[in-house]
């Protein structure tokens, strides 16, 4: 599951977590106990449907190109830089 | 000076020249350098941006007089924002390591909102990392401490906002209910806290936790003070989707004769003797004011909490893997215990083979929640209930029981899974003198029966806004 989700667990955390969230999962079976044949689910509370607004350009809410990389040190060219995710650099 | 616990006072004394508001923001950043080393409710505090908005301020009152309050109704009104909303130029942590040198170039729509309103940001408050916990004590800034009594927790995890209304370190702060994360806290405090209708506030520039579950709220002193912040900040803003404008007739539809709801269920397996004592002592006052009370069932609300851990670490999940620390914040690497439990807790539930069994399952008896609140407000306007199923507990009691820590938050999960409206009233004190209270709750956009209600129980009680002496 950590690997999963990108996250880096030492033996201690993980053992640890086991332990801990085996309880919540224990907890959490009671939901086993219900009957829910027939029942729609609710994914959101507010009853919108497709909430349009007209196509058009506001700028007010966008950032400038030096906004969008000013929470990084790592930028290049103006381009964010990012790790190589392709393993064979010739190709 | 003495700083005037609630905005009417504080804005009357503007009015009458008994101080300016540059003198204000003195006095309360003066408070905080004082004592906030003990409380800890501020990882940032804005000394410049609140001086240069109270000059500002000092300005348009010396130039309009009176009439500014009319166009800027929060003139003067201090506020301090949980570290999870944006706030262009100010550091914004969300309590998490991760984002421990973000700089927003951006503003959340409520900070826009209030200082457009004349309010003065005095800072960034403390809270569980990403807003994860019901006590403080999962911040990677050191928890902070209730002003009412330093071993005990304030609640969470909006927590460094409540601890500053009960500290006097600000009029007015924000916060986030994603699950009692406003109204735990308040309770915790003296204070009023706000969960508003799902949809009722922008979301916009709030750093996201749970997003079919999260909303922003306020703490405030007086039910007064609440409902003007509101006023201010809800509505569309055409940034949050999920948004939408309360209908005229929803805001006035306000009865004069109303009906209380007593949640039975919820009193079943036996409360902690201080709420059981001050749910008895709030009916009765509710009833003596000719407030019929009727007994109201709740079947599914027992599964809440479950239903709860399992939607809320699911989006948690997804929300939080955005962090790859490329465009902004530190690597995910700097995710604290509690922020990974969710993410590897979420990670399972959504997980194929598990999906129908945890994820879709939640998601169905969610629905049977909402249908039995529906049928509950066919036959009452209001229901009231415990805000935490005890008085503030000890610092470090349930840090290392997750689900311990899990059950604090068994009374506030309902409104959040149903997305209603819910406000934490203040009301009394244990033997220990620490803060009680009750919350009330009501249909979707019902905002201003809660507030009517409260203003009610205030004028029944001859309410009078408290803080902490530190």
């Amino acid at each position: 599951m950590a690997k999963l989700a990108k996250i880096s667990l030492s033996s201690k955390e993980g053992d640890e977590f086991r332990k801990q969230l085996s309880k919540v999962l224990d907890y959490i079976g009671e939901l086993k106990e219900v009957d829910t044949s027939d029942q729609e689910p609710t994914s959101q509370t507010t009853g919108l449907e497709n909430v349009f607004r007209i196509d058009e350009i506001k700028t007010s809410g966008c950032l400038s190109q030096q906004e969008t990389l000013s929470g990084t040190d790592k930028t290049r060219n103006g381009y964010f830089v990012v790790d190589a995710v392709l393993e064979n650099k010739d190709l | 000076m003495n700083i005037p616990l609630t905005i009417k006072d504080t804005q009357e004394g503007l009015k009458k020249k008994k101080y300016s508001t540059v003198e204000l923001v003195d006095a309360y950043l003066g408070n905080i350098s004082k004592s906030d080393k003990d409380i800890n409710s501020f990882i940032t505090v804005s000394d410049e941006v609140a001086y240069a908005q109270a000059k500002k301020a000092d300005r348009l009152i010396l130039d309009y007089g009176d009439k500014a309050f009319e166009d800027y109704p929060l003139l003067g009104v201090t506020v301090a924002h949980k570290d999870l909303f944006l706030t262009k130029g100010v550091r914004t942590t969300a309590g998490s390591k991760v984002l421990e040198s973000y700089i927003p170039p951006y503003s959340a729509t409520v900070v826009e909102k209030l200082e457009t309103a004349g309010c003065i940001m005095l800072g960034k408050t403390n809270c569980d990392a990403w807003a994860h916990g019901s006590s403080g004590e999962n911040s990677d800034y050191g928890a902070t401490k209730n002003p009412w009594n330093k071993k005990y927790v304030p609640g969470g995890s909006s927590s460094g906002s409540a601890a500053a209304i009960a500290a006097n370190f600000s009029l007015i702060t924000t916060g986030t209910d994603t699950c009692g994360s406003i109204r735990v806290p308040a309770n915790y405090s003296y204070s009023y806290g706000l969960k508003p209708t799902y949809g009722a506030v922008s979301r916009y520039g709030v750093v996201a936790m749970a997003s079919s579950l999260d909303t922003v709220g306020y703490f405030a002193r007086t039910s007064d003070d609440v409902t003007n912040v509101f006023k201010v900040t809800k509505g569309e803003d055409g940034k949050d989707a999920t948004c939408k404008n309360i209908k005229k007739e929803d805001w006035e539809n306000v009865k004069s004769r109303m009906r209380i709801g007593i949640l039975s269920d919820f009193f079943k397996d036996g409360l902690d003797k201080n709420v059981e004592k001050t749910m008895s002592d709030a009916i009765k006052i509710f009833k003596d004011e000719g407030i019929e009370l009727v007994d109201v069932s709740l079947p599914y609300s027992k599964y809440a909490v479950s239903v709860y851990y399992i939607i809320q670490p699911a989006e948690v999940s997804s929300n939080l893997s955005r962090y790859d620390g490329i465009r902004y914040g530190a690597s995910r690497d700097s995710f604290g215990d509690e922020a990974k439990r969710r993410i590897m807790l979420g990670t399972y539930v959504l997980s194929s083979g598990y999906y129908d069994a945890y994820y879709l399952r939640a998601m169905k008896i969610r629905s049977k929640i909402i249908e039995d609140l529906n049928k509950v407000f066919d036959k009452v306007d209001v229901i009231i209930a415990p805000v935490a199923p005890t008085a503030p507990f000890i610092l470090g009691e349930k840090v290392d029981n997750p689900l311990k820590m899990y059950l604090t938050d068994i009374f506030a999960a309902t409104a959040n899974l149903s997305g209603i409206p819910a406000l934490a009233v203040p009301f009394g004190f244990s033997k220990e003198c620490l803060p009680l209270g009750f919350q009330l709750m009501g249909p979707r956009f019902s905002e201003n029966t809660l507030f009517s209600l409260a203003k009610l129980f205030e004028k029944a009680t001859n309410y009078k806004p408290k803080v902490a002496k530190l």
